[in-house]
């Protein structure tokens, strides 16, 4: 009998893992898949290292940062800053026709961007941030309200808005064209106010340090351990039986496996409340390079690009929006050795329907055709790489669908987040993406929190 | 315990908490919230680390007296005051 079942072996599960390892509690954590991470992972192909899901780190705040999501996750797992060893960006670009704004980790570069490039937004701009910085997360009633309708309200140049708006919702919104204004805010401090950062090693130093501190402390993890179903009796969860018949028993479940996804293995005949699933989803390119983005005259760390002045954030029509990507090269962090390899990585937003629907065949054509035409889209803004690569790999809906098990391959799970984590069954509780924040520091501080608040008080 | 080897347990907790912070420093009459930015969760982990350390349970109600280390150690000696040091 376990105290708590895990089901996924993401950031969100390691971290609540930890969390009620640390109290003695007897803990499995659960993962349907051959190897830990989920939507962040990493894999070794042809000789080479690849990381996905993450570009980067944010809320990325230096060391000795007393306030904010990094101290916060770092203490609650007694880790230290230099657990993670992150170094900081070089420096990012938003680019639309005409204009480009850059930002670091200090807001004073994109700031005074802003002050050269929409000269009469700048005081509008100091009042955003400073709205932002005032905004409270969890006591403000303001939480839901339109984002979109906020920020006009305060910035007056359309332009500008976009701008603010692309590198935001790429890196966060689950709900098409707008965000809530507590999303917008989260957000906006962690990229802008607080910033980017990635360890040397990428992802799996992080998943590592995670798995590492679980397993010191007792906890549990079993791979290839799919969950086929959670068992209810009486209106309580009692355990779960895995896809190989094996049963286990526990006084209480927490799943990241996501909302629909958790209430499809309940199996208490109870009609199953589901809600609107995410349907954003990404393409993404990799290109390993026989040289340093930076001999090519590469330096930002990531480029956000939009080929028009209104911004899209929807399920394209087509298999993939080219029209607007996210060009991330790892190599471009402030590290005190540079990595091995080049690599220029490529994000856009894809459609989830056409990549499932396709067969065997047609679905290898496909990713070649659209690699070719996200990468010719992105170079439009980077210096033309393509001479100069070694090996690729590209990822779409399907693959974060294999990895992660969430309908539609929903990146940043459903617009409707369950933010106490609660579900029908009193000792059945969600984390992850659907549950709260995005992102790494986000998933760990999902996991954190739902294992205090629903684990830990008994 | 006398107050000196509660005090070594108190800060052997915030050691294990916040590992990056120096706690030679530690003025003991003022709030940790003011010195260490410690929020509601840290102050949960001090707690279950004084459950799990030393089997003392601290109800919910109780945990405005954890505000600094000389009301910490003020509220924990009649509790504490019987267990052998370790």
């Amino acid at each position: 009998m376990y105290d708590t079942i895990i089901i996924g072996a993401g950031m969100s599960g390691l971290a609540a893992g930890i969390r009620l390892a640390m109290f003695d509690q007897r803990v499995c954590v659960l993962e349907r898949h051959t190897t830990i991470g989920g939507l962040n992972s990493f894999y070794r192909l042809r000789g080479r290292d690849y990381d996905v899901g993450l570009h980067a780190l944010t809320n990325i705040t230096p060391k000795g940062t007393k306030k904010g999501p990094l101290a916060k996750l770092l203490r609650q797992l007694r880790m230290s800053w230099d657990d993670f060893a992150i170094s900081s960006q070089l420096g990012s670009k938003i680019i639309f026709p005409g204009v480009q704004l850059r930002f670091d980790n200090d807001i004073a570069l994109l700031r005074s961007e802003v002050k050269n490039e929409f000269p009469d937004q700048v005081d509008n701009f100091d009042r955003l941030i400073s709205e932002i910085a005032d905004f409270d997360d969890l006591g403000s009633d303001e939480q839901h309200i339109s984002a979109r309708v906020r920020v006009a309200e305060i910035i007056s140049d359309p332009l500008l808005v976009e701008m603010l708006f692309c590198p935001l919702m790429f890196y966060g919104s689950a709900r098409e064209q707008d965000m809530d204004w507590g999303q917008f805010s989260i957000m906006f401090r962690s990229i802008f106010l607080e910033g980017l950062g990635r360890p040397h090693a990428g992802v799996r130093l992080i998943l590592k340090q995670l798995v590492r501190k679980y397993r010191e402390l007792g906890g549990e993890l079993k791979l290839r351990a799919g969950v086929k179903e959670i068992v209810v009796d009486g209106g309580h969860a009692t355990g779960v039986i895995l896809e190989s018949g094996e049963q286990l028993e526990a006084r209480r479940v927490l799943s990241s496996a996501g909302w629909n996804e958790t209430m499809r293995l309940c199996d208490d005949g109870q009609p199953v409340t589901l809600r609107q699933s995410g349907r954003l989803s990404f393409c993404e390119t990799i290109a390993s390079l026989d040289l340093q983005p930076q001999e090519l005259g590469h330096r930002a760390t990531v480029t956000f690009f939009n080929d028009s002045n209104k911004f899209q954030w929807s399920v394209p029509e087509g298999p993939c929006d080219v029209r607007s990507g996210v060009i991330c090269s790892p190599n471009n962090f402030a590290y005190d050795e540079a990595l091995d390899l080049g690599t220029m990585r490529i994000t856009a937003l894809a459609n989830f329907d056409y990549w499932h629907g396709l067969d065997q065949r047609q679905y290898q054509l496909e990713k070649l055709r659209w690699y070719e035409r996200i990468t010719a889209s992105a170079v439009r803004f980077v210096p033309d790489y393509r001479s100069r690569v070694l090996d690729t790999d590209m990822f779409t809906p399907q693959t974060i669908v294999r990895f992660t098990g969430h309908d539609n391959g929903a990146v940043y799970g459903a617009p409707e987040k369950q933010l106490n984590g609660c579900t029908h069954l009193p000792n059945l509780f969600i984390c992850g993406t659907d549950q709260g924040f995005v992102g790494i520091i986000g998933s760990i501080l999902s996991g954190i929190s739902m294992a205090n608040q629903h684990c830990l008080r008994d | 315990m006398t107050d000196a080897a509660i005090r070594e347990v108190v800060l052997g907790i915030l050691e294990s908490i916040a590992p990056d912070e120096d706690l030679t420093q530690l003025d003991d009459a003022i709030n940790f919230r003011d010195q260490l930015e410690l929020d509601s969760m840290d102050f949960l982990d001090i707690v279950m680390e004084l459950r799990k350390r030393h089997r003392v349970q601290i109800p919910e109600d109780d945990y405005v007296n954890l505000a600094s280390m000389n009301s910490t150690v003020a509220y924990l000696t009649p509790m504490m005051k019987d267990i052998e040091k370790v």
